[in-house]
Protein backbone atom coordinates (compact mmCIF):
# COMPACT_ATOMS: atom_id res chain seq x y z
CA UNK A 1 0.00 0.00 0.00
CA UNK A 2 1.06 3.28 -0.85
CA UNK A 3 0.06 5.03 2.92
CA UNK A 4 2.96 2.21 4.01
CA UNK A 5 5.36 3.83 2.60
CA UNK A 6 4.95 7.54 3.65
CA UNK A 7 7.53 9.23 5.40
CA UNK A 8 6.68 12.35 7.86
CA UNK A 9 9.19 14.86 7.64
CA UNK A 10 9.12 17.44 10.38
CA UNK A 11 10.25 20.36 9.81
CA UNK A 12 10.34 22.83 13.22
CA UNK A 13 9.21 24.55 15.59
CA UNK A 14 12.86 26.34 16.24
CA UNK A 15 14.30 25.43 13.03
CA UNK A 16 17.06 27.58 11.13
CA UNK A 17 15.62 28.39 8.44
CA UNK A 18 12.53 29.84 9.76
CA UNK A 19 12.43 33.42 11.97
CA UNK A 20 9.76 32.51 13.30
CA UNK A 21 8.27 29.44 15.37
CA UNK A 22 5.86 26.76 13.04
CA UNK A 23 6.12 23.76 12.40
CA UNK A 24 5.40 21.87 9.11
CA UNK A 25 4.52 18.47 8.36
CA UNK A 26 6.21 16.83 4.92
CA UNK A 27 4.39 13.88 4.49
CA UNK A 28 6.79 12.10 1.70
CA UNK A 29 6.84 8.88 -0.50
CA UNK A 30 10.52 8.79 -1.62
CA UNK A 31 11.60 12.30 -2.73
CA UNK A 32 8.23 13.31 -3.46
CA UNK A 33 5.82 15.46 -1.17
CA UNK A 34 2.42 13.91 -1.29
CA UNK A 35 0.73 15.85 1.50
CA UNK A 36 1.95 18.57 4.05
CA UNK A 37 0.32 19.80 6.83
CA UNK A 38 0.85 23.42 8.80
CA UNK A 39 0.91 23.78 12.52
CA UNK A 40 0.63 27.24 13.87
CA UNK A 41 0.03 29.11 17.26
CA UNK A 42 3.48 29.54 18.69
CA UNK A 43 3.13 33.14 18.13
CA UNK A 44 -0.36 33.64 19.37
CA UNK A 45 -0.03 36.99 21.45
CA UNK A 46 -3.80 37.67 22.07
CA UNK A 47 -3.77 40.90 20.74
CA UNK A 48 -7.48 40.95 20.04
CA UNK A 49 -8.06 40.60 23.46
CA UNK A 50 -5.76 42.92 24.41
CA UNK A 51 -6.67 45.38 22.10
CA UNK A 52 -10.62 45.95 23.81
CA UNK A 53 -8.78 46.98 26.97
CA UNK A 54 -6.48 49.82 25.54
CA UNK A 55 -8.10 52.48 23.94
CA UNK A 56 -8.54 53.80 20.31
CA UNK A 57 -5.15 55.46 20.39
CA UNK A 58 -3.07 52.49 22.12
CA UNK A 59 -5.05 49.83 20.00
CA UNK A 60 -2.66 51.57 16.56
CA UNK A 61 0.13 50.53 18.99
CA UNK A 62 -1.18 47.67 19.19
CA UNK A 63 -1.90 46.40 15.83
CA UNK A 64 1.65 47.85 15.42
CA UNK A 65 3.41 45.05 16.82
CA UNK A 66 1.31 42.33 15.13
CA UNK A 67 4.05 42.05 12.88
CA UNK A 68 8.02 43.64 12.88
CA UNK A 69 7.63 43.08 8.81
CA UNK A 70 4.79 45.10 7.77
CA UNK A 71 4.65 47.31 10.92
CA UNK A 72 2.80 50.16 9.12
CA UNK A 73 0.40 47.78 7.22
CA UNK A 74 -1.91 47.21 10.29
CA UNK A 75 -2.08 50.45 11.76
CA UNK A 76 -3.22 51.91 8.06
CA UNK A 77 -5.88 49.27 8.04
CA UNK A 78 -7.06 50.01 11.50
CA UNK A 79 -6.60 53.58 11.19
CA UNK A 80 -9.17 53.67 8.29
CA UNK A 81 -11.32 51.17 10.14
CA UNK A 82 -11.82 53.65 13.17
CA UNK A 83 -11.80 57.15 10.25
CA UNK A 84 -14.54 54.72 8.21
CA UNK A 85 -16.64 54.77 11.89
CA UNK A 86 -16.34 57.78 13.11
CA UNK A 87 -16.69 59.42 9.57
CA UNK A 88 -13.50 61.21 9.35
CA UNK A 89 -11.98 62.23 6.17
CA UNK A 90 -8.01 62.76 6.31
CA UNK A 91 -6.20 65.77 5.11
CA UNK A 92 -4.70 65.43 1.64
CA UNK A 93 -1.28 66.27 3.11
CA UNK A 94 -1.80 63.11 5.32
CA UNK A 95 -2.90 61.22 2.86
CA UNK A 96 0.52 61.50 0.76
CA UNK A 97 2.82 60.57 3.87
CA UNK A 98 0.64 57.69 4.65
CA UNK A 99 1.35 56.50 0.95
CA UNK A 100 4.86 57.21 1.42
CA UNK A 101 5.37 55.20 4.16
CA UNK A 102 3.32 52.47 3.20
CA UNK A 103 5.61 51.85 -0.06
CA UNK A 104 8.56 52.48 1.67
CA UNK A 105 7.65 49.26 3.72
CA UNK A 106 6.41 47.46 0.51
CA UNK A 107 10.30 48.40 -1.29
CA UNK A 108 12.13 47.19 2.04
CA UNK A 109 9.30 43.99 2.37
CA UNK A 110 10.15 42.35 -1.04
CA UNK A 111 13.61 43.48 -0.72
CA UNK A 112 13.99 41.47 2.12
CA UNK A 113 11.80 38.79 0.70
CA UNK A 114 14.03 38.44 -2.15
CA UNK A 115 17.04 37.72 0.48
CA UNK A 116 15.44 35.46 2.12
CA UNK A 117 14.65 33.76 -1.01
CA UNK A 118 18.00 33.76 -2.39
CA UNK A 119 18.91 31.85 1.20
CA UNK A 120 16.59 29.30 1.12
CA UNK A 121 17.66 28.62 -2.66
CA UNK A 122 21.59 29.08 -1.33
CA UNK A 123 22.29 31.85 -3.20
CA UNK A 124 23.70 33.61 -0.52
CA UNK A 125 25.17 36.90 -2.58
CA UNK A 126 21.33 37.44 -3.33
CA UNK A 127 20.79 37.43 0.49
CA UNK A 128 23.58 40.17 1.34
CA UNK A 129 23.06 42.14 -1.65
CA UNK A 130 19.04 42.73 -0.90
CA UNK A 131 19.37 43.04 2.40
CA UNK A 132 22.47 45.75 2.05
CA UNK A 133 20.14 47.73 -0.22
CA UNK A 134 17.58 47.32 1.92
CA UNK A 135 19.24 48.94 4.65
CA UNK A 136 19.30 52.90 2.60
CA UNK A 137 15.78 52.46 3.77
CA UNK A 138 15.58 51.84 6.67
CA UNK A 139 18.01 54.28 7.31
CA UNK A 140 15.12 56.67 5.62
CA UNK A 141 12.70 55.22 7.94
CA UNK A 142 14.92 56.39 10.75
CA UNK A 143 15.11 59.71 9.56
CA UNK A 144 11.68 60.47 8.66
CA UNK A 145 9.97 58.58 11.66
CA UNK A 146 12.93 58.45 14.25
CA UNK A 147 12.94 54.15 14.31
CA UNK A 148 13.95 51.59 11.89
CA UNK A 149 11.22 49.82 12.44
CA UNK A 150 7.64 50.10 14.01
CA UNK A 151 7.66 53.74 12.80
CA UNK A 152 4.19 54.94 14.56
CA UNK A 153 3.87 57.02 12.28
CA UNK A 154 0.09 56.22 12.00
CA UNK A 155 -2.84 57.95 13.95
CA UNK A 156 -6.87 58.05 13.73
CA UNK A 157 -7.37 61.13 11.76
CA UNK A 158 -3.94 61.24 10.02
CA UNK A 159 -0.16 61.11 10.89
CA UNK A 160 1.96 61.64 13.91
CA UNK A 161 5.32 63.32 12.18
CA UNK A 162 5.27 65.39 8.93
CA UNK A 163 7.80 65.25 6.41
CA UNK A 164 9.76 68.24 6.23
CA UNK A 165 10.17 70.58 3.55
CA UNK A 166 14.25 70.25 3.49
CA UNK A 167 14.38 66.59 3.98
CA UNK A 168 12.72 65.91 0.77
CA UNK A 169 16.09 66.68 -1.40
CA UNK A 170 17.61 63.86 0.61
CA UNK A 171 15.03 61.36 0.62
CA UNK A 172 14.45 61.62 -3.47
CA UNK A 173 18.54 60.95 -3.86
CA UNK A 174 18.41 57.76 -1.37
CA UNK A 175 15.01 56.50 -3.25
CA UNK A 176 17.43 56.89 -6.86
CA UNK A 177 20.06 55.40 -5.51
CA UNK A 178 17.92 52.59 -4.18
CA UNK A 179 16.02 52.39 -7.30
CA UNK A 180 19.69 51.94 -9.56
CA UNK A 181 20.28 49.20 -6.89
CA UNK A 182 17.00 47.22 -7.00
CA UNK A 183 17.24 47.31 -10.84
CA UNK A 184 20.97 45.29 -10.26
CA UNK A 185 19.39 42.66 -8.47
CA UNK A 186 16.53 41.89 -10.50
CA UNK A 187 18.58 41.77 -13.33
CA UNK A 188 20.98 39.51 -11.53
CA UNK A 189 18.11 37.36 -10.37
CA UNK A 190 15.68 37.19 -13.08
CA UNK A 191 18.65 36.67 -15.83
CA UNK A 192 20.29 33.85 -13.69
CA UNK A 193 19.78 30.72 -15.83
CA UNK A 194 20.80 28.85 -12.45
CA UNK A 195 17.44 30.63 -10.19
CA UNK A 196 15.26 30.15 -13.31
CA UNK A 197 15.88 26.69 -13.81
CA UNK A 198 15.23 26.25 -9.88
CA UNK A 199 12.02 28.35 -9.79
CA UNK A 200 10.21 28.11 -13.04
CA UNK A 201 7.30 25.63 -13.30
CA UNK A 202 7.76 25.16 -9.75
CA UNK A 203 5.02 25.53 -7.55
CA UNK A 204 2.21 26.56 -9.38
CA UNK A 205 -0.67 28.13 -8.19
CA UNK A 206 -2.90 27.89 -10.93
CA UNK A 207 -5.58 31.08 -11.54
CA UNK A 208 -8.63 28.45 -10.48
CA UNK A 209 -7.12 27.56 -7.37
CA UNK A 210 -5.75 31.34 -6.24
CA UNK A 211 -9.23 32.15 -6.64
CA UNK A 212 -10.95 29.21 -4.98
CA UNK A 213 -8.24 29.90 -2.15
CA UNK A 214 -8.76 33.54 -1.77
CA UNK A 215 -5.10 34.07 -2.58
CA UNK A 216 -4.40 37.64 -1.55
CA UNK A 217 -1.69 40.19 -2.81
CA UNK A 218 1.59 39.07 -4.77
CA UNK A 219 0.70 35.58 -4.55
CA UNK A 220 -2.90 35.84 -6.39
CA UNK A 221 -1.57 38.81 -8.58
CA UNK A 222 1.83 35.86 -10.01
CA UNK A 223 -1.16 33.65 -10.69
CA UNK A 224 -2.92 36.27 -13.15
CA UNK A 225 -5.69 37.61 -10.59
CA UNK A 226 -5.55 41.43 -10.52
CA UNK A 227 -6.51 42.17 -7.08
CA UNK A 228 -5.28 45.44 -5.44
CA UNK A 229 -7.02 46.62 -2.71
CA UNK A 230 -5.00 49.90 -3.52
CA UNK A 231 -6.96 49.98 -7.04
CA UNK A 232 -10.11 48.62 -6.33
CA UNK A 233 -11.17 50.09 -2.76
CA UNK A 234 -8.79 53.05 -3.00
CA UNK A 235 -7.65 54.63 0.34
CA UNK A 236 -5.19 57.40 1.29
CA UNK A 237 -3.11 58.82 -2.04
CA UNK A 238 -3.27 55.54 -4.32
CA UNK A 239 -5.96 56.99 -6.36
CA UNK A 240 -4.41 60.34 -6.81
CA UNK A 241 -0.55 59.05 -8.51
CA UNK A 242 -0.24 56.80 -11.76
CA UNK A 243 0.63 53.74 -11.06
CA UNK A 244 0.19 50.18 -12.21
CA UNK A 245 -0.77 46.31 -11.05
CA UNK A 246 1.62 44.03 -11.67
CA UNK A 247 0.58 40.80 -12.81
CA UNK A 248 2.08 37.48 -14.01
CA UNK A 249 0.20 34.19 -15.44
CA UNK A 250 2.47 31.46 -14.68
CA UNK A 251 1.59 30.99 -10.93
CA UNK A 252 4.60 29.65 -10.09
CA UNK A 253 7.63 30.81 -7.80
CA UNK A 254 9.44 32.55 -10.29
CA UNK A 255 6.51 34.95 -11.58
CA UNK A 256 6.19 35.34 -7.25
CA UNK A 257 9.25 36.81 -7.54
CA UNK A 258 8.92 39.49 -10.88
CA UNK A 259 5.82 40.66 -9.17
CA UNK A 260 7.83 41.54 -5.97
CA UNK A 261 10.94 42.53 -8.04
CA UNK A 262 8.33 44.63 -10.46
CA UNK A 263 6.72 46.19 -7.74
CA UNK A 264 9.81 47.58 -6.04
CA UNK A 265 9.46 49.80 -9.46
CA UNK A 266 6.48 50.66 -8.91
CA UNK A 267 6.54 51.78 -5.05
CA UNK A 268 9.24 53.75 -6.05
CA UNK A 269 6.88 55.48 -9.15
CA UNK A 270 4.34 55.85 -6.50
CA UNK A 271 6.75 57.39 -3.71
CA UNK A 272 8.31 59.94 -6.05
CA UNK A 273 5.42 61.38 -6.85
CA UNK A 274 3.99 61.98 -3.62
CA UNK A 275 7.31 63.50 -2.41
CA UNK A 276 6.84 65.94 -5.55
CA UNK A 277 2.71 66.62 -4.40
CA UNK A 278 4.01 67.42 -0.97
CA UNK A 279 5.90 70.26 -1.95
CA UNK A 280 2.41 71.60 -3.46
CA UNK A 281 0.20 70.46 -0.94
CA UNK A 282 0.19 72.43 2.72
CA UNK A 283 -1.68 71.93 5.42
CA UNK A 284 -2.61 70.06 8.40
CA UNK A 285 -1.34 66.14 9.14
CA UNK A 286 -4.36 65.17 11.03
CA UNK A 287 -7.70 66.16 11.90
CA UNK A 288 -8.79 65.48 15.58
CA UNK A 289 -11.39 62.80 16.28
CA UNK A 290 -13.82 64.44 19.08
CA UNK A 291 -15.84 61.27 20.52
CA UNK A 292 -15.97 57.89 18.33
CA UNK A 293 -19.59 57.42 17.83
CA UNK A 294 -21.70 53.97 18.44
CA UNK A 295 -21.01 51.50 15.73
CA UNK A 296 -18.81 49.64 13.79
CA UNK A 297 -16.50 50.84 10.89
CA UNK A 298 -14.17 48.33 8.92
CA UNK A 299 -10.69 49.14 7.18
CA UNK A 300 -8.11 47.51 4.69
CA UNK A 301 -4.82 48.40 3.35
CA UNK A 302 -2.70 46.36 0.79
CA UNK A 303 0.27 45.06 2.46
CA UNK A 304 3.25 43.92 1.06
CA UNK A 305 1.69 40.14 1.25
CA UNK A 306 -1.50 40.75 0.24
CA UNK A 307 -5.06 42.87 2.05
CA UNK A 308 -4.71 43.11 5.46
CA UNK A 309 -8.27 43.78 6.85
CA UNK A 310 -9.20 45.30 9.66
CA UNK A 311 -12.73 45.87 11.65
CA UNK A 312 -13.34 47.72 14.71
CA UNK A 313 -16.77 48.08 16.86
CA UNK A 314 -17.24 50.61 19.05
CA UNK A 315 -20.08 51.26 21.67
CA UNK A 316 -19.29 54.92 22.01
CA UNK A 317 -16.83 55.05 25.13
CA UNK A 318 -13.25 55.05 25.46
CA UNK A 319 -12.29 51.52 24.29
CA UNK A 320 -13.32 49.25 21.16
CA UNK A 321 -15.59 46.23 21.88
CA UNK A 322 -14.12 44.23 19.72
CA UNK A 323 -10.58 44.17 17.40
CA UNK A 324 -11.00 42.10 14.78
CA UNK A 325 -7.69 41.46 12.36
CA UNK A 326 -7.57 39.57 9.21
CA UNK A 327 -3.45 39.35 7.98
CA UNK A 328 -2.75 38.04 4.28
CA UNK A 329 -0.89 35.24 5.56
CA UNK A 330 -4.02 33.41 7.02
CA UNK A 331 -5.74 33.11 3.20
CA UNK A 332 -2.59 32.48 1.58
CA UNK A 333 -1.02 29.79 3.78
CA UNK A 334 -3.75 27.04 2.39
CA UNK A 335 -2.23 27.58 -0.97
CA UNK A 336 0.46 25.09 0.14
CA UNK A 337 -2.01 22.40 0.01
CA UNK A 338 -1.93 23.02 -3.59
CA UNK A 339 1.36 24.19 -4.29
CA UNK A 340 3.68 22.00 -2.80
CA UNK A 341 1.77 18.26 -3.12
CA UNK A 342 3.40 16.88 -6.03
CA UNK A 343 6.95 18.47 -6.11
CA UNK A 344 10.24 17.25 -4.41
CA UNK A 345 11.51 17.85 -0.94
CA UNK A 346 13.66 20.06 -1.71
CA UNK A 347 11.50 22.22 -3.76
CA UNK A 348 9.62 22.47 -0.55
CA UNK A 349 11.10 25.04 1.35
CA UNK A 350 11.00 27.74 -1.48
CA UNK A 351 7.72 27.03 -1.97
CA UNK A 352 6.33 27.32 1.36
CA UNK A 353 8.37 30.60 1.72
CA UNK A 354 6.88 31.91 -1.88
CA UNK A 355 4.17 33.21 -0.23
CA UNK A 356 6.18 35.47 2.07
CA UNK A 357 4.51 34.03 4.72
CA UNK A 358 4.15 35.93 7.95
CA UNK A 359 2.90 33.59 11.14
CA UNK A 360 2.93 36.26 13.64
CA UNK A 361 0.11 37.85 11.92
CA UNK A 362 -1.91 34.81 11.26
CA UNK A 363 -1.82 32.91 14.76
CA UNK A 364 -5.36 32.23 16.11
CA UNK A 365 -6.47 30.45 18.93
CA UNK A 366 -9.50 27.13 19.15
CA UNK A 367 -12.06 27.18 21.05
CA UNK A 368 -15.03 24.81 21.04
CA UNK A 369 -17.93 26.24 21.79
CA UNK A 370 -21.77 25.09 22.38
CA UNK A 371 -23.54 26.13 19.10
CA UNK A 372 -27.11 27.00 20.65
CA UNK A 373 -26.14 28.25 24.29
CA UNK A 374 -22.77 29.97 23.24
CA UNK A 375 -20.95 28.44 26.10
CA UNK A 376 -17.09 27.67 25.67
CA UNK A 377 -16.78 23.52 26.16
CA UNK A 378 -12.89 23.23 25.18
CA UNK A 379 -10.43 25.45 25.77
CA UNK A 380 -6.31 25.36 25.29
CA UNK A 381 -6.18 23.51 29.04
CA UNK A 382 -9.04 21.86 28.66
CA UNK A 383 -8.19 19.79 25.74
CA UNK A 384 -4.52 18.93 27.41
CA UNK A 385 -7.04 17.90 30.24
CA UNK A 386 -8.28 15.05 28.18
CA UNK A 387 -5.27 13.77 26.43
CA UNK A 388 -4.19 13.16 30.05
CA UNK A 389 -7.14 11.48 30.83
CA UNK A 390 -7.26 9.49 27.91
CA UNK A 391 -3.19 8.33 28.82
CA UNK A 392 -4.66 7.51 32.14
CA UNK A 393 -7.57 5.40 30.61
CA UNK A 394 -5.09 3.76 28.56
CA UNK A 395 -2.81 2.85 31.21
CA UNK A 396 -5.82 1.34 33.64
CA UNK A 397 -6.78 -0.71 30.48
CA UNK A 398 -3.14 -2.18 29.69
CA UNK A 399 -2.79 -2.52 33.40
CA UNK A 400 0.18 -0.68 33.59
CA UNK B 1 41.21 31.18 32.29
CA UNK B 2 39.81 27.72 30.92
CA UNK B 3 39.87 26.57 27.05
CA UNK B 4 36.17 27.17 27.24
CA UNK B 5 36.33 30.63 28.11
CA UNK B 6 39.22 31.14 25.50
CA UNK B 7 37.01 30.39 22.79
CA UNK B 8 34.38 31.72 23.85
CA UNK B 9 35.58 35.28 24.10
CA UNK B 10 37.15 34.65 20.32
CA UNK B 11 34.03 33.70 18.81
CA UNK B 12 30.68 33.14 20.03
CA UNK B 13 28.16 31.00 18.40
CA UNK B 14 24.43 32.17 18.45
CA UNK B 15 21.23 30.28 18.54
CA UNK B 16 18.01 32.64 17.65
CA UNK B 17 15.41 31.40 19.32
CA UNK B 18 11.64 33.02 18.64
CA UNK B 19 9.21 32.03 20.91
CA UNK B 20 6.42 34.59 20.54
CA UNK B 21 7.48 38.10 19.08
CA UNK B 22 6.19 40.01 16.51
CA UNK B 23 9.46 39.19 13.92
CA UNK B 24 11.16 42.59 14.22
CA UNK B 25 13.95 41.41 17.10
CA UNK B 26 14.12 38.32 14.28
CA UNK B 27 14.82 40.07 11.12
CA UNK B 28 16.83 42.99 13.60
CA UNK B 29 19.11 39.97 14.75
CA UNK B 30 19.68 38.76 10.67
CA UNK B 31 20.29 42.58 9.88
CA UNK B 32 23.29 41.99 12.28
CA UNK B 33 24.86 39.35 10.10
CA UNK B 34 24.40 40.71 6.47
CA UNK B 35 27.28 43.57 5.22
CA UNK B 36 25.84 46.48 6.95
CA UNK B 37 26.43 45.46 10.44
CA UNK B 38 28.54 42.20 9.39
CA UNK B 39 28.99 40.40 12.64
CA UNK B 40 31.00 37.04 11.58
CA UNK B 41 34.05 39.83 10.99
CA UNK B 42 33.95 39.72 15.06
CA UNK B 43 33.65 35.85 15.46
CA UNK B 44 30.00 35.73 16.54
CA UNK B 45 28.15 33.11 14.04
CA UNK B 46 24.56 32.39 13.74
CA UNK B 47 24.16 28.67 13.96
CA UNK B 48 21.31 26.82 13.06
CA UNK B 49 21.50 23.74 16.11
CA UNK B 50 21.69 24.53 19.86
CA UNK B 51 23.98 21.85 20.16
CA UNK B 52 26.23 24.02 18.72
CA UNK B 53 25.19 27.54 20.83
CA UNK B 54 27.08 29.24 23.12
CA UNK B 55 24.34 31.98 23.78
CA UNK B 56 20.59 31.52 23.24
CA UNK B 57 19.49 35.31 21.16
CA UNK B 58 15.58 35.08 23.07
CA UNK B 59 13.29 37.19 21.68
CA UNK B 60 9.71 37.13 22.45
CA UNK B 61 7.17 36.92 25.10
CA UNK B 62 7.13 32.87 25.78
CA UNK B 63 3.79 31.71 24.54
CA UNK B 64 1.83 28.98 26.20
CA UNK B 65 2.94 26.75 23.10
CA UNK B 66 6.08 28.19 23.46
CA UNK B 67 6.97 27.37 26.69
CA UNK B 68 7.60 23.43 27.00
CA UNK B 69 9.56 23.76 23.88
CA UNK B 70 12.11 26.62 25.21
CA UNK B 71 12.53 24.84 28.23
CA UNK B 72 13.42 21.54 26.39
CA UNK B 73 15.60 23.64 23.80
CA UNK B 74 17.27 25.29 26.94
CA UNK B 75 18.44 22.14 28.31
CA UNK B 76 19.89 20.76 25.06
CA UNK B 77 21.97 23.35 25.03
CA UNK B 78 25.94 22.82 25.95
CA UNK B 79 27.81 24.66 29.26
CA UNK B 80 28.22 27.64 29.60
CA UNK B 81 24.44 28.63 28.84
CA UNK B 82 24.01 32.15 28.34
CA UNK B 83 21.23 33.75 27.73
CA UNK B 84 20.24 37.12 26.12
CA UNK B 85 16.80 38.88 26.03
CA UNK B 86 16.33 41.21 22.99
CA UNK B 87 13.64 43.09 23.05
CA UNK B 88 10.80 45.01 25.21
CA UNK B 89 8.76 41.60 25.04
CA UNK B 90 11.34 39.09 25.80
CA UNK B 91 12.94 41.33 28.75
CA UNK B 92 9.44 42.08 30.45
CA UNK B 93 6.50 41.23 28.28
CA UNK B 94 5.89 44.58 26.43
CA UNK B 95 3.04 45.43 25.08
CA UNK B 96 1.99 41.78 25.14
CA UNK B 97 2.63 41.31 29.04
CA UNK B 98 -1.62 41.83 29.69
CA UNK B 99 -2.85 38.82 27.36
CA UNK B 100 -4.09 35.47 28.06
CA UNK B 101 -1.38 33.91 26.40
CA UNK B 102 1.66 35.15 27.96
CA UNK B 103 4.06 32.52 30.46
CA UNK B 104 6.71 34.56 30.37
CA UNK B 105 8.79 36.87 30.13
CA UNK B 106 11.89 34.86 29.91
CA UNK B 107 13.87 35.56 33.14
CA UNK B 108 10.72 33.54 34.66
CA UNK B 109 11.01 30.72 32.43
CA UNK B 110 15.17 29.91 31.92
CA UNK B 111 17.88 31.68 33.29
CA UNK B 112 18.32 35.17 31.75
CA UNK B 113 22.43 36.45 31.44
CA UNK B 114 21.66 40.15 29.64
CA UNK B 115 19.06 42.16 28.70
CA UNK B 116 19.14 44.73 25.69
CA UNK B 117 15.26 46.12 25.79
CA UNK B 118 14.08 48.44 22.62
CA UNK B 119 11.02 47.83 20.27
CA UNK B 120 13.09 46.84 18.30
CA UNK B 121 16.55 47.30 19.83
CA UNK B 122 18.67 48.64 17.03
CA UNK B 123 21.63 46.05 15.70
CA UNK B 124 24.54 47.91 17.29
CA UNK B 125 22.70 47.78 21.05
CA UNK B 126 22.60 43.82 20.12
CA UNK B 127 26.30 43.98 19.33
CA UNK B 128 27.30 45.81 22.24
CA UNK B 129 25.25 43.66 24.25
CA UNK B 130 26.28 40.50 23.35
CA UNK B 131 29.66 42.04 23.80
CA UNK B 132 29.20 43.36 27.04
CA UNK B 133 27.79 39.80 28.24
CA UNK B 134 31.09 38.16 27.50
CA UNK B 135 33.05 40.71 28.56
CA UNK B 136 31.27 40.73 32.37
CA UNK B 137 32.13 37.40 32.55
CA UNK B 138 35.58 38.68 33.37
CA UNK B 139 37.39 35.18 32.16
CA UNK B 140 34.80 33.15 34.94
CA UNK B 141 32.09 30.73 33.30
CA UNK B 142 28.77 31.98 34.89
CA UNK B 143 27.76 29.69 38.37
CA UNK B 144 25.33 27.32 37.34
CA UNK B 145 21.72 28.47 38.04
CA UNK B 146 18.98 25.73 38.79
CA UNK B 147 15.61 26.82 38.56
Amino acid sequence: MASDKRTIIPIGPFHPLQEEPEFFELYVEGEKVVDIDVHIGYNHRAIEQIGQRMNWDQVIFLVERICGICSTSHPIANCNAQEDLAGVEIPERAKYIRSIVGELERLHSHLLWVGLAGHFLGYNTLWMWAWKYREPILEIFEHVTGNRNHYAMMRPGGVKRDIKEEDIPHLTKVLDEAERKIAMVTKAALDDPVLAARLKGVGILTQEDAIKYCAVGPTARASGVAIDVRKDDPYAAYDLVEWNIITQEAGDVFAKAVVRLLECFESVKIIRQCLDKLKKVKGDIAVKIKKMPHGEGKGHHEAPRGETFHYVRSDGSNNPVRVKVRAPTYVNLPTCKATVPGESVADAAIILAAIDPCYCCTERMMRVMDKRGGKVELDGNELVRLSQEKTRGLRKQLGL
Amino acid sequence: MSLTMFSLKKSIWVYHLSAGSCNNCDIEILDCLTPRFDLERFGIMLVGSIRHADVILATGIVTRKCLLRVKRVYEQMPAPKLVVAIGACACTGGIFRTGYNMAGPFDRVIPVNAYIPGCPPKPEAMIDGVVKLIQSLNGKLPAKKVR
